[in-house]
């Protein structure tokens, strides 16, 4: 889906691009929000999130991850500029006619500035000024030898090799001095927004969770600082910059964990819900779909879909103009996949527990004052199976994060063109046997996979103590 | 089941109060002193406070209180096995040589099971469901004396036929699932003898069994403190309990005792108001309700319930369960009809055929000349409207993701009651002061209310669609005793005005002649007797009844 | 108990055809022998012929169910659907793309498939139940907090992560171990001692996490207060009652992998050049050779329907009340 909109908006003409997956993200987004609004309405989980949020570990971790997720939703803004017309083209030209970009950019890149594009000609360490290899040098005086290059970016600026590290100290602080600047000023209206509307006697660590916010403006600060100007973490085989690659795989590795989960759970809750309330043939049927679905490992029918829907999209490459749309038509279609295999646990899950509920004297009450099988399940069973969902989400989110660095690696996966640290770390698995090792790309990916996924389980954990009634009788 | 520990309870009240005059001159066994427990991380929010009394030996001392005053974490101080949460704060708990707060983990574990055991409510959960019972009392033997295995064996076995389990030696191999209720607690009271220990805390040892069981359990226990020389800390929140059984008496009120004395003396003359109300929630046997006689609103003719057990191969259905077994009785206008049996009886199944949720396999249930048990879901729905009802627990009897108010308006939305918003919750406001609560109390959501209140809303959401008949399913016995009475009040005031009918379902006998008219006796799925509340209580005919009414607690 | 068995297997009939059915739809109507053979021969550039002779190499050319062609019994035996579905039942795979016979192949490589993944299986479990025995002793201390955080951290790195660092620094740097690759007989430990040992420490985060919470559920049941209250010292809580009492979960998520285990592991054999099922199926998907694909996925969940079987006969061993019927 293409939408063109004249200069103004930009200095130039961009087509704005619409892949599925932003469609996807933004409404997943909404859904969330509004999901969470709703919740807030029940004092009980009001109480619970409380909970969640009273400690300084959940604030932090739901900092982070709200910092990865809001990458992620910057990085879903597409466009194409606009190429610039060639004056030659222009004569038989009769109206403006404008050719776009093949290349995709999102709001990232622009967030980033230079970052994207300063691609060197192979491997280069982080702050390196040469590049790794060997070349073949022309020399100004017509002598030809090998030896490093300097790099066409990293470092570029200085015209002095030597003010090298002072250029650093300057640029770093300089960088963090931006970021902390931001995040005083959103610190600070909140802190002031609070002030104001705030109860005042609150359990909630808003502390924990601006300390957060301001490391991680500064380290964004320092980051796209340094990243202009230098490759912070080197760059990879076909030159491009690791830390701009590693961040935006940031995009793909937050809409694996939550698209995977959120497409196929009408499809677990609609089943689950009809099998432990209805119980007798329909309780067989989703029985036997889901034991069938499950018997077959995981990963078989994930990599048989994958290949299947490969053969598909290349027998019909004409449904996709651009790469990035065919690998994102592949991502989506992993996504759904990821679901089609994981949807059985949550429906499992849910069916139990609908069979519990449905027992419960409150149902025996509904039916016994004559309400609808459709209100039954929408009132009073519906609201209390959220707490299972929201765990299996938050449970699954990091657990998709990190098979999708396996599927990568096995070739089913997210597609080469599409930026992601499965492709990275897979790569990274013949660059280390390198002589001397190159560990950078395996660096860049794996630090940000960590940090998110490490968030995210510290973050599952709260939220399964808060909304567990195990865990709450234990408590008790 | 053996019926050899039985007695009758003229004898056993003639027995109480002789103990009762013996107490002084009895050795002291354990004391406890100014005991304060708080929450670990909430010091100011104290669980027990000042916290004094003592055990003799050879006398039961009763602990009594509703839930949440501290009964149990008393008793689990005495042992120190408080929950994490909770910490000891200050005071003092001692045995005549030696105070237990100075000794190591190590020596506490020698105390425990030895001097000191403990027999728990629910034997089913407390006992190891993976080890036989007899393993699990050898443990303890092995753990607290020399003696060789084959000995150990024999004293179990030995311990069992004290108990009162028939074919000892057969069944200390048996797991505790192949058991009944009553023997599980009598395997928990062996392994609690084992060792014979000085000090048996006894934490509501009754509370999960019928009332024919708890009799029988209650008289053993009673029969060895006297034979073993034990002292005994009951901890129950049943006043019939503690009349029948204690020699001493402490009343526990939000972690403190408020008042204890002799047994006698505190029934005769009970000096706090709380206490007063305890006892009084005991039943009054001579006040019977007048009887009403009317033209039946609801018929139940042979009503069989049969659920299929399928076996073998193919699973096919080779025998059916007869929940209930061909019942017949009739509920008139603005009367009670009391249905009495023990768990299990197919009570509550009738309970919800009449309601139409469950699937009738035989006889017929009429109202006012339509018959109920061939009618659709659609059909069913403007009969909704007068058959309503109220259940046991007041916890799960409502959503908890509702508003008051929404729970109450449900019933009005879906019946089709033809009212605008505003009527609405001017009749929700209204319902809500009728059971004694503020109309105000409709924007909150059911756990901000206590068990009592919650049994009220319940109420609310019956009476909202205006019925003629309420099945009331055990409505007061998750409550506790001083509040029962209030729940039942209001039953009966709101039948009065109201003139609707009840059918009060309860395993309660000692209820039924404050509510009921009429009462029928189920057992196994049949009704053995039925009548005239005063009739059936004072000149039982079936022999289920009176040993039903045998193990009923009275205080005279 | 025997009676229960042989119905769980006439259970497992329906399950099998129906995955039988999702194979079959996948991989002959979701995309066409045609599709499979343009994607086998690459180019877009190939002759029709070429296509048609690949598919009628392989016994693609067939009716897909009903081959009215060949008339009585055969127009049903006669088509793909039985000659490359039904066939799995009697374990008949057929021929991979490349002509070779899958079932020796399948043969052939189970046995260092279970070289690697058994000796993995069995030590983690026994490591993590230890593990969080050891942790359940200092319940609630600052030592339990440390080591949930530990393992919270442990799970959150990427196995892939484990695998690559683990032999850069053991085999490439410290050369303490050979890098990859296999040898039958006893000296094949040199090779798998490394795979086995980062495949343990890949999964102790999650599992003992997973353990001692399991742990701490039981240890809140009444028969613990129960035996602490008899006078059992901790340690006797732990391992008279509450492990007994764990087993049933236990089994419930062990037992099923068990029949599992044949079919190896697919990055760990890959990366460390080991011949069993799981690189023989990477190496299929990388090569989209979809007949090996499509056994490995009949075998695999005939596999798990009998570990669903020996689950539940394992539960009548560790509880009594389980009786099966």
């Amino acid at each position: 889906m293409d939408f063109e909109i004249g200069p103004g908006l930009l200095n130039e003409s961009v087509l704005w691009t619409i892949l599925w997956s932003d469609v996807l993200i933004f409404f997943l987004v909404g859904a969330i929000t509004f999901f969470i609004l709703s919740l807030k309405k029940n004092p009980q989980n009001r109480e619970r999130w409380q909970q969640v949020f009273s400690t300084r570990l959940g604030m932090s971790s739901f900092v982070i991850i709200m910092a990865y997720v809001a990458v992620a939703l910057v990085d879903s803004v597409h466009f194409r500029k606009a190429l610039p017309s060639i004056p030659a083209a222009a004569q038989w030209q009769t109206s403006e006619q404008v050719f776009y970009s093949n290349e995709v950019n999102s709001l990232l890149d622009l967030a980033l500035g230079e970052m994207g594009e300063m691609p060197e000609r192979t491997y280069s360490a982080p702050f390196a000024l040469k590049s790794w290899n060997k070349e073949n040098l022309l020399l100004p005086d017509g002598e030809r030898v090998r030896d490093y290059p300097e790099l066409a970016f990293g470092g570029s600026h200085l015209d002095n090799p030597e003010d090298f590290s002072r250029d650093i100290v300057v640029n770093s602080l300089l960088g963090i001095a931006k970021g902390l600047a931001i995040a005083l000023l959103f610190i600070g209206l909140h802190a002031g927004w609070l002030k104001k509307n705030g109860s005042g006697t609150t359990t909630l660590q808003w502390r924990a969770g601006w300390i957060t916010f301001a490391i991680i403006m500064a380290a964004l600060g320092w980051l796209v600082t340094m990243g202009n100007l230098y490759h912070v973490l080197g760059t990879d085989q076909a030159g491009n910059d690791t830390l701009y690659e590693s961040l935006k795989g940031i995009r793909t590795g937050v809409l694996i964990g939550t698209l995977a989960t959120l497409i196929t759970m009408p499809v677990a809750i609609t089943l689950g819900l009809a099998a432990g309330y209805f119980k007798g043939w329909i309780d067989d049927v989703v029985q036997y779909i889901y034991t069938t679905l499950i018997s077959i490992p995981g990963l078989l029918l994930i990599a048989a879909s994958v290949l299947l829907f490969q053969v598909w999209i290349n027998n019909n490459p004409d449904y996709f103009e651009v790469g990035l749309e065919k690998a994102d038509a592949k991502f989506l279609a992993l996504c759904f996949i990821l679901g089609i295999t994981s949807w059985t646990t949550l429906c499992r899950l849910l069916r139990a527990e609908t069979l519990k509920i449905s027992q419960l004297d409150y149902v025996h009450a509904a039916h016994a004052i004559g309400v609808s099988h459709f209100q039954i399940i929408k009132r009073h069973i519906l609201p209390n199976l959220s707490h299972i969902i929201i765990i299996s989400f938050v449970l699954d989110f990091s657990g998709l994060v990190l098979a999708e660095a396996v599927l990568s690696y096995i070739g089913v996966g997210i597609d080469p063109a599409m930026a992601s640290w499965g492709n990275m770390i897979n790569m990274a698995s013949t660059e280390l046997s390198r002589e001397p090792a190159i560990w950078w790309n395996l660096c860049g990916a794996f630090f940000l996979m960590f940090t998110l996924v490490l968030s995210v389980n510290l973050f599952s954990d709260l939220v399964n103590d808060a909304f567990d009634p195990k865990t709450k009788l234990e408590a008790a | 089941m053996t019926t050899a520990l039985q007695d009758n309870p003229t004898e056993v009240a003639r027995s109480t109060t002789e103990q009762a005059a013996a107490t002084a001159e009895k050795s002291l066994a354990l004391s406890v002193n100014k005991l304060n427990v708080s929450l670990r991380h909430a010091p100011y929010m104290p669980i027990l406070q000042d916290v004094s009394f003592q055990l003799r030996k050879g006398e039961i001392y009763a602990l009594v209180g509703e839930s949440g005053s501290g009964k149990s974490m008393t008793s689990l101080s005495i042992l120190r096995l408080l929950p994490d949460a909770l910490k000891i704060t200050k005071g003092s708990i001692a045995l005549p040589d030696t105070d237990l707060f100075s000794l190591t983990e190590q020596e506490m574990g020698a105390i425990r099971g030895k001097k000191i055991s403990m027999i728990f409510q629910d034997a089913l959960t407390a006992l190891n469901p993976v080890q036989t019972v007899g393993q699990q009392i050898s443990e303890t033997l092995k753990l607290h004396t020399s003696l060789s295995s084959t000995a150990i064996r024999e004293r179990t076995v030995e311990l069992f036929a004290e108990v009162g389990i028939p074919e000892p030696e057969k069944r200390v191999d048996w797991y505790p699932h192949q058991m009944s209720g009553g023997q599980q607690q009598r395997v928990m009271i062996a392994m609690a003898l084992a060792c014979e220990p000085d000090i048996l805390l006894a934490d509501e040892p009754t509370t999960a069994l019928d009332v024919t069981i708890q009799q029988q359990i209650l008289e053993l226990i009673k029969k060895l403190t006297h034979s073993h020389k034990l002292a005994v800390l009951l901890i129950t929140h049943d006043m019939g309990v503690v009349r029948q059984t204690a020699n001493r008496v402490g009343v526990m009120y939000q972690g403190k005792i408020i008042e204890q004395g002799n047994c006698g003396d505190f029934f005769a003359n009970p000096r706090e108001a709380y206490s007063r109300q305890l006892i009084n929630s005991l039943p009054d046997m001579d006040d019977y309700l007048p009887l009403k006689v009317q033209q039946p609103l609801l018929k139940v003719e042979d009503l069989a319930i049969h659920f299929p057990v399928r076996k073998g191969l193919l699973q096919r259905i080779n025998s059916y369960t007869k929940a209930v077994d061909g019942i017949s009785f009739t509920i008139g206008k603005g009367e009670t009809l009391a249905l009495v049996g023990e768990s299990g009886c197919g009570k509550s199944t009738t309970g919800r055929a009449i309601l139409n949720l469950e699937k009738v396999t035989a006889g017929d249930i009429w109202y006012n000349n339509l018959r109920l048990n061939s009618m659709s879901r659609r059909e069913m729905l403007p009969l909704r409207k007068k058959v309503q009802v109220i259940f046991q627990n007041p916890f799960s009897s409502m959503n908890p993701r509702m508003t008051v108010g929404d729970i109450i308006e449900e019933g009005m939305v879906s019946l089709g009651l033809k009212l605008s918003r505003t009527e609405r919750i001017e009749r929700i406001e209204a319902l809500l002061a009728r059971v004694k609560l503020e109309p105000d109390h409709r924007h909150r959501y059911p756990h901000e209310f206590s068990g009592g209140q919650r049994q009220r809303i319940a109420i609310a959401r019956a009476l909202a669609v205006e019925p003629d008949l309420i099945i009331c399913d055990e409505p007061t016995s998750a409550l506790d005793v001083s509040i029962r009475a209030e729940v039942l009040d209001l039953l009966l005031e709101l039948q009065r005005e109201l003139n609707v009918s009840y059918l009060f379902i309860t395993h309660d006998l000692s209820i039924i002649p404050h509510i009921a008219h009429r009462v029928a006796v189920m057992q196994g799925g049949k009704i053995v007797e039925q009548g005239n509340t005063e009739q059936v209580l004072n000149q039982p005919q079936h022999e289920y009844t009176r040993k039903l009414l045998n193990a009923m607690p009275y205080v005279y | 108990m025997l009676t229960y068995i042989i119905r769980r297997l006439f259970y497992a009939i329906p399950i099998l055809i129906g995955v039988n059915l999702l194979t079959f739809v996948l991989f002959f109507i979701v995309n066409t022998p045609e599709d499979m053979a343009r994607a086998h021969l690459g180019d877009k550039y190939v002759t029709e012929q070429a296509i048609q002779d690949w598919i009628a190499d392989k016994g693609y050319d067939q009716p897909l169910f009903f081959n009215a062609a060949a008339g009585g019994l055969d127009s049903l035996t006669e088509t793909v659907f039985f000659n490359k579905s039904v066939k799995l039942f009697a374990f008949d795979f057929g021929a991979s793309d490349e002509g070779r016979n899958i079932r020796s192949d399948v043969v052939d490589r189970m046995g260092p498939s279970l070289a690697l993944a058994l000796p993995t299986f069995l030590i983690g479990i026994w490591i993590n139940i230890t593990v969080a025995l050891m942790v359940l002793m200092f319940r609630g201390s600052k030592l339990d907090r440390f080591a949930v955080g530990i393992f919270v951290t442990l799970m959150s790195v990427s196995y892939l992560f484990y695998i690559i660092v683990g032999q850069h620094f053991i085999a490439k740097i410290s050369r303490l171990v050979p890098v990859s690759g296999f040898n039958d007989g006893i000296d094949g430990w040199r090779f798998l001692i490394l795979p086995i040992l980062i495949g343990i420490i890949a999964g102790i985060g999650a599992g003992s996490r997973w353990y001692r919470s399991l742990f701490i559920e039981v240890s809140g049941q009444d028969f613990a207060r129960t035996a602490r209250a008899k006078g059992v010292s901790e340690a006797g809580v732990l391992f008279r009652h509450i492990l007994p009492n764990a087993m049933l979960p236990i089994l419930t998520g062990v037992v099923v992998v068990i029949p599992t285990l044949f079919m190896g592991s697919l990055v760990m054999e890959s990366f460390f050049s080991i011949p069993g099922l799981g690189s023989y199926l990477l190496d299929a998907i990388r090569a989209q050779d979809f007949a090996i694909v499509r056994a490995m996925v009949f075998l695999g969940s005939v596999l798990y329907i009998i570990g669903l079987i020996l689950t539940d006969i394992s539960y009548t061993w560790a509880d009594p009340r389980v009786r099966l019927s």
